[in-house]
């Protein structure tokens, strides 16, 4: 196995053949802040037709990237997505267009506190400028241009996907026929700042993270990065979901160790999950992210709230929910639902009964899944009319 | 199409907004649209029927009538449809209120329990009748609060509801209801069509 020093050598080198685009438009940050000239990573899948009325943005999760279906190129892992995204899947990629752009303050080759700042030469690390989810929906309409997309047939998203989705929706009314919100929320709770929070000081407590100078060094703050991702994973699933797949199941051994071990299999997957995470993820892009996530208030943006964040659409919503989800509950979902309906869009609404938890929406879910499929070929039955019209 | 729907169709003008409270696989909201140009909405409980719905561009929300109301806004609608559902709430005082505060105008249907052959069953067998119409036996059934069409027009008297039009539906002939023909009608009707409003 290379050494990490040498595995992240041999990322970068990958990421260099991405594709990607330079977006040269200036981008003003929320913060203040002013980008431009950032590379912005993407994906696509299946083919744009000649009416150009088939295509679907993706946007993903936390932990998520471009790399939607397939095999990704970088981890040489299946796509986040694999379950819903591909030939014959749900969005059926041999009828679709997908895109997906890698969020700004990631690692997947968009400008993220890794890359060099021009100002001194030096990884950006802690003088990033702190991101929003508004600052990383806006980076993406340049994408759109770029690809000849006018009107989406769809755009989606799960957990921070669905809220990037919610933002897309307010700030650009006309660019989404549909739009399917899954498992996310207009707002992030308190729960869930504080689940951020202790990822972020598992990462800080970490002396190799170094105040986020340990990129230049060619090391990871690992162990603290593999607890922040062993937060993420008890959240992702529900009590029963946990209880049934693991119990008190011992890890290949009869009887307990008397040892601080990973004796429990539950022990045994966090570890693993944590520790497979730090060979793919940046430390500081967990903090900038989560950071992005925490501040996200749609209803903040505008003087009466929701409502006036939802006015005047014409997008066809959908919104789902799990009801073993802790993370981000039906509640929530509803009550993105409930300001849909109070500012008169289109929405449909539906909760999918699993004990899989927030991590539903990646998973092999046949009601979810059928729920999608049918929404997304009635709304292409419906734009290929209307844009006949 | 079933007759009923025929009815409550022919009370919607066209161009107008619906929601279609229990609105099953979306029959009735398909038809609405497709021939009447009228803007739908539906609430549904039952997973299959949302998804039947979603798979028709139907716009529908799951939820359960009886405690998810209150997220529809005041007077957002021209017409609130509830068929044949009025009589499985707990409380349907309380949802035909909550539907007259999200409709400017409602149509209910109920399946009439003063029907002759109801009446009959009861009279002369001393049994919980089983009808085409009440399909259940008596520790089945959804239905927790079986009215008449008279009681249905007693209760709004007393709320002080204005009835608009009250059709009554047996198999494929419907009639006019009105105080003068109440209790013939209240013998003879399957199922009445309440406008109120």
């Amino acid at each position: 196995m290379p050494s990490l020093a040498g595995l992240f050598f041999w990322m970068n080198r990958k990421i260099e053949d991405i594709n990607k685009i330079i977006v040269k438009k200036p981008l003003k940050l929320d913060c203040g802040k002013t980008i431009n000239n950032f590379p912005l990573a993407y994906e696509t899948y299946g083919k744009l037709n000649a009416n150009k009325d088939n295509a679907i943005l993706v946007f993903h999760a936390l932990t998520g990237d471009q790399f939607v279906t397939g095999t990704n190129p970088i981890t040489n892992k299946e796509g986040w997505w694999v379950t819903a995204v591909g030939p014959g899947k749900a969005i059926d990629t041999d009828k679709y267009f997908v895109i997906c752009a890698n969020v700004i303050g990631g690692c997947m080759g968009s400008l993220g506190p890794k890359d060099t700042n021009p100002e001194n030469n030096q990884p950006y690390g802690l003088d990033f400028p702190v991101i929003t989810i508004k600052d990383m929906v806006r980076a993406q309409e340049s994408l759109l241009e770029h690809l000849g997309v006018k009107k989406l047939l769809c755009a989606t998203g799960g957990s921070m996907g669905g809220m990037q989705l919610l933002q897309f929706c307010a700030t650009f009314p006309d660019k989404a026929f549909s739009a399917i919100p899954i498992a996310c929320s207009s707002s992030h709770s308190a729960q869930n700042i504080a689940l951020n929070e202790l990822a972020r000081q598992a990462i800080m407590a970490d002396p190799v993270w170094n105040n986020g100078k340990y990129v230049s060094k060619d090391v990871q703050p690992k162990n603290g990065l593999a607890v922040a991702r062993m937060v993420g994973h008890i959240s992702y699933l529900s009590e029963k979901g946990m209880q049934e797949k693991f119990g008190r199941k011992l890890q290949e051994k009869a009887d307990y160790e008397f040892s601080f071990n990973a004796d429990f299999q539950v022990e045994s997957y966090l570890r693993h999950q944590g520790y497979a995470f730090v060979e793919r993820f940046d430390a500081n892009s967990i903090l900038y992210i989560t950071r992005a996530m925490d501040y996200f208030d749609l209803s903040k943006q505008y003087k009466d709230g929701l409502v006036e964040a939802f006015k005047n659409q014409n997008t066809k919503f959908l919104v789902i929910s799990f009801s073993s989800d802790w993370l981000y509950t039906t509640k929530e979902n509803k009550d993105i639902v409930i300001a849909l309906n109070a500012s008169g869009a289109d929405v449909s609404y539906s909760e999918i009964v699993t004990d899989k938890g927030h991590d539903a929406f990646l998973l092999n879910e046949p009601e979810f899944l059928k729920t999608l499929k049918g929404f997304i070929d009635s709304m292409y039955e419906k734009f290929k009319n209307e844009k006949r019209i | 199409m079933k007759k009923e729907f025929k009815v409550i169709a022919e009370l919607l003008p066209n161009n107008t907004r619906v929601l279609d409270v229990g609105c099953g696989d979306g029959f009735l909201m398909n038809f609405l649209r497709e021939e009447k140009n009228i803007e739908v909405r539906g609430l549904e409980l039952n997973q299959e029927n949302v998804q039947l719905c979603i798979r028709k561009g139907l716009p529908v929300i799951q939820g359960n009538a009886e405690t998810e109301l209150h997220q529809f806004p005041n007077q957002s609608f021209d017409y609130v449809v509830l068929s044949q559902t009025l009589q499985a709430f707990y409380n349907p005082e309380k949802v035909l209120k909550n539907l007259l505060r999200i409709g400017k105008a409602v149509i209910v249907s109920i399946p009439n329990f003063g029907y002759w052959k109801v009446r009959m069953k009861l009279l002369f067998f001393g049994e919980m009748p089983v009808t085409k119409t009440l399909p259940n036996t008596w520790y089945n059934t959804p239905n927790l609060h079986m009215c008449t069409i008279k009681d249905l027009f007693k209760f709004c008297d007393e709320k002080n509801i204005n009835i608009k039009q009250v059709v009554g539906v047996n198999e494929d002939k419907t009639s006019l209801i009105k105080k003068s023909n109440l209790e013939i009608k209240n013998l003879f009707s399957k199922l009445g069509i309440f406008l109120i409003g």
